[in-house]
């Protein structure tokens, strides 16, 4: 492998390299005037290799508004570097002027005026106008989608991800990994690999657990511009553990370094001169990854929504963070050269859906597969005078909603709603429309459980939750964001160990102290247990906006956080 | 684990299991560790390798496998159990390679260990937390 010195040294020999040393070149690629899709395209194509990364598009075939957290915390050594850098802060390391077009879609920074000013961002149309612009210039460039692609849409759920299977097979991916796809069911997994898609569908981590033995097809190895790339695919480790394993019987997964380890010796063994990572590990974990895994040039990361606008270095490694929803996706030229990577180009291309012509052939696919559902994607449940938004460590208004919903219609106590990271925004003003609903709740174990808990239990809760997501130790993330709670409010210590972060929990609805002993009501949505009963969360949710017919969220003050 | 399930098979006849006398109740590492080498220091970080998921898909059956090149015996414990004793695996010196794993049943988030007695009467520990958890937000 080349040392860091050779690598700057072929770098810059390679020219026009953005963000080799660091961060802070970005906005020097944004001009301020009007965007063009020119502008947003302009590459000066270099070296022998592209590859394009799309992730976690979570079934969104259309536009959206995406707002990015406001609080996205890391623990130890990752406390206060990207991904954990926000708002302000974020313009500032990357040098992003605010009230920019990447000032909004990168951070949460005057969301909803600049979302009124530049627009929705994503949409598979224009992210095939995208692609084969790329390809023009590179016709053989490689697509890579990260997975979490077939579940997060009412058409998604619907016909269990045909729709996204027919239109990512328009756009001619060379491979997948993934995650939510197992939650469609083993059984329909096994059938779109085997029947539907003509790209590989990898995952080296996941394994038969009966025998310990890997289950599916771990890496690739394409030729292109005289170079070999061996592409190898590590699905979410988690799978059986975060989501329900009743759903995908006798898989086991897990981060699997030792296997790692050979698969890379593996491929460099059959000749690799460029190896990389398509993952859906989390952004931590693959940084952890790359810090003890050598022979990986570059990864591309999933799964925990992060979009930078630079690549993180780990050694000699590139990571690379492609965001979520469709909102961009990552162009990666590589000289590969003599079986390295003598170096690279990269630019974050945001899919600012005003900006860029939809691409007409994919676009009529997309009408295509919405088509049998028109009717009740856009009946209107009702309107939204918040901001509606899914991202936050400890709180989202569509979960605070989601939660208001549960413990008025479910007569609940306290309700909680799981820390997902998908689910576009609305803005204020907005109809909410039976599709918007969907995007914020469309998954296949919805059913909205109601039950007692102690106090003890809920605590034993939170902290296994907490615990998730701070353990410092990044093998130990499962990604995602806190529990959300609604009825209940408490205070969390991220530094402390498991079992110390959570204290004073308190029912806001008398202040009283939430008894260790003393049971309380529950309401929730996406248990993990086989068998849980209840009506589905997105009748729930809809009942509530119905019968309100104007929604509004208030700031939620319920959560004290120490970070430590 | 690149133990194929052949091997393992093989390497099951092989390796003869026993059960160390260890007392009941959870122990702390060192005391399990010393239980199984009767008192003598172990070295942290050699050639032995621990192989076990950072967060258990199903407490009630783990797997843990070891790599142990120069191994005569290797003693698996799961510190955290009412009865932290779990397998003694022996290897012979025509052994070919010193591998084996088994599956353990976890009470609760915890370190597993290792002890591997070596050749020359030395021992090697390694250990791993394996945390069992209730899971459910992976987003």
């Amino acid at each position: 492998m080349i040392s860091r010195r050779d690598f700057l040294q072929a770098s810059i020999a390679a020219s026009a390299i953005y963000g080799v040393s660091g961060v802070g070149n970005w906005s020097k690629l944004a001009a301020q005037q009007a965007m063009t899709q020119d502008q947003l395209l302009e590459f000066d194509t270099m070296g022998n290799v592209t590859l394009i990364h799309i992730t976690d598009v979570h079934a969104q075939l259309k536009p959206i508004y995406f707002r990015e957290p406001e609080i996205n915390l890391g623990v130890g050594e990752v406390n206060g570097v990207p991904p954990h850098v926000t708002g302000a802060d974020f313009l500032k390391m990357f040098n992003i002027e605010a009230g920019s077009p990447r000032a909004y879609a990168l951070t949460n920074q005057d969301f909803v005026a600049l979302a009124r000013e530049y627009g929705k961002m994503g949409g598979m149309d224009r992210v095939a106008t995208v692609v084969n612009a790329i390809r023009a210039d590179r016709p053989d460039a490689l697509l890579l989608d990260g997975g979490d692609t077939w579940q997060g849409s009412y058409t998604a759920q619907k016909t269990m991800g045909q729709d996204m299977v027919n239109v990512f097979n328009a756009l001619k991916p060379d491979a997948m990994t993934s995650h939510w796809e197992f939650t469609l069911g083993l059984d329909r997994v096994t059938e779109i690999v085997d029947n539907e898609i003509d790209f590989p569908f990898l995952g080296a981590n996941i394994y038969d657990a009966e025998w310990e033995e890997p289950a599916y097809e771990p890496y690739k190895i394409f030729e292109r511009g005289g170079a070999k790339i061996a592409v190898i695919g590590q699905a979410f480790p988690y799978m059986p553990i975060a989501n329900p394993k009743w759903l995908f019987p006798g898989l086991s997964f897990g981060v699997r370094e030792e296997r790692m380890n050979e698969v890379v010796q593996e491929v460099r063994d059959a000749g690799a001169d460029l190896v990389v990572v398509l993952s859906h590990n989390g952004f931590d974990v693959d940084r952890k990854l790359a810090s003890r895994v050598e022979g990986i040039d570059v990864i591309l990361t999933g799964h925990t929504h992060d979009a930078l606008p630079e690549p993180l270095m780990v050694g000699e490694t590139l990571l690379i963070a492609s965001g979520s929803n469709g909102k961009f996706i990552s162009r990666l030229d590589l000289d590969v050269r003599e079986g390295r990577m003598m170096g690279f180009k990269h630019k974050l291309i945001p899919i600012f859906s005003d900006v860029i012509e939809p691409d007409a052939e994919v676009a009529a696919l997309i009408d295509e597969q919405r088509e049998p559902f028109k009717a009740e994607l856009e009946e209107v449940l009702g309107t939204t005078d918040s901001l509606l938004y899914r991202r936050g460590n400890f709180n989202g208004t569509w979960d605070d909603l989601i939660c208001n919903a549960l413990i008025e219609e479910r007569e609940a106590d306290i309700a909680l709603s799981p820390g997902f990271r998908w689910g576009p925004s609305l803005l204020p003003g907005q109809e909410i429309t039976r599709e918007d609903l969907h995007n914020a709740t469309a998954m296949n174990y919805p059913a909205a459980y109601r039950t007692e808990m102690t106090g003890e239990t809920l605590k034993i809760v939170l902290e296994d939750v907490a615990d998730n997501l701070f353990n410092p130790d990044p093998y130990y993330q499962q990604g995602g964001d806190m529990v959300r709670v609604g009825g209940m409010g408490y205070s969390i210590d991220i530094s402390k160990p498991q079992g110390e972060r959570i204290t004073n929990m308190t029912m806001l609805k008398n202040g009283e102290a939430v008894d260790p002993a003393k049971s309380y009501v529950v309401s929730g949505w996406a248990s993990v247990n086989e068998g849980t009963e209840g009506p589905a969360i997105w009748d729930v949710v809809e009942d509530y906006i119905k019968r309100k017919g104007t929604v509004s969220v208030d700031p939620n003050q319920s959560v004290l956080v120490n970070a430590g | 684990m690149n133990l194929t399930r052949r091997n393992a098979m093989a390497l099951g006849a092989a390796a003869a299991a026993t059960i160390v006398a260890l007392p009941a109740g959870a122990a702390t590492f060192e005391e399990a560790v010393m239980s199984v080498t009767g008192g003598k220091e172990a070295a942290e970080g050699g050639d032995l390798v621990l192989t076990a998921p950072e967060i258990a898909e199903n407490g009630n059956t783990v797997p843990v496998a070891i790599d142990a090149p120069g191994a005569v015996a290797v003693t698996f414990l799961a510190i955290g159990n009412p009865n932290p004793a779990v397998a003694t695996f022996k290897f012979g010196p025509l052994a070919g390679s010193r591998e084996a794993s088994t599956r353990i049943r976890l009470a609760t988030t915890q370190d597993v260990v290792a002890v591997a007695e070596m050749e020359d009467g030395s021992f090697q520990t390694a250990k791993q937390t394996v945390k069992v958890t209730i899971g459910g937000c992976g987003g």
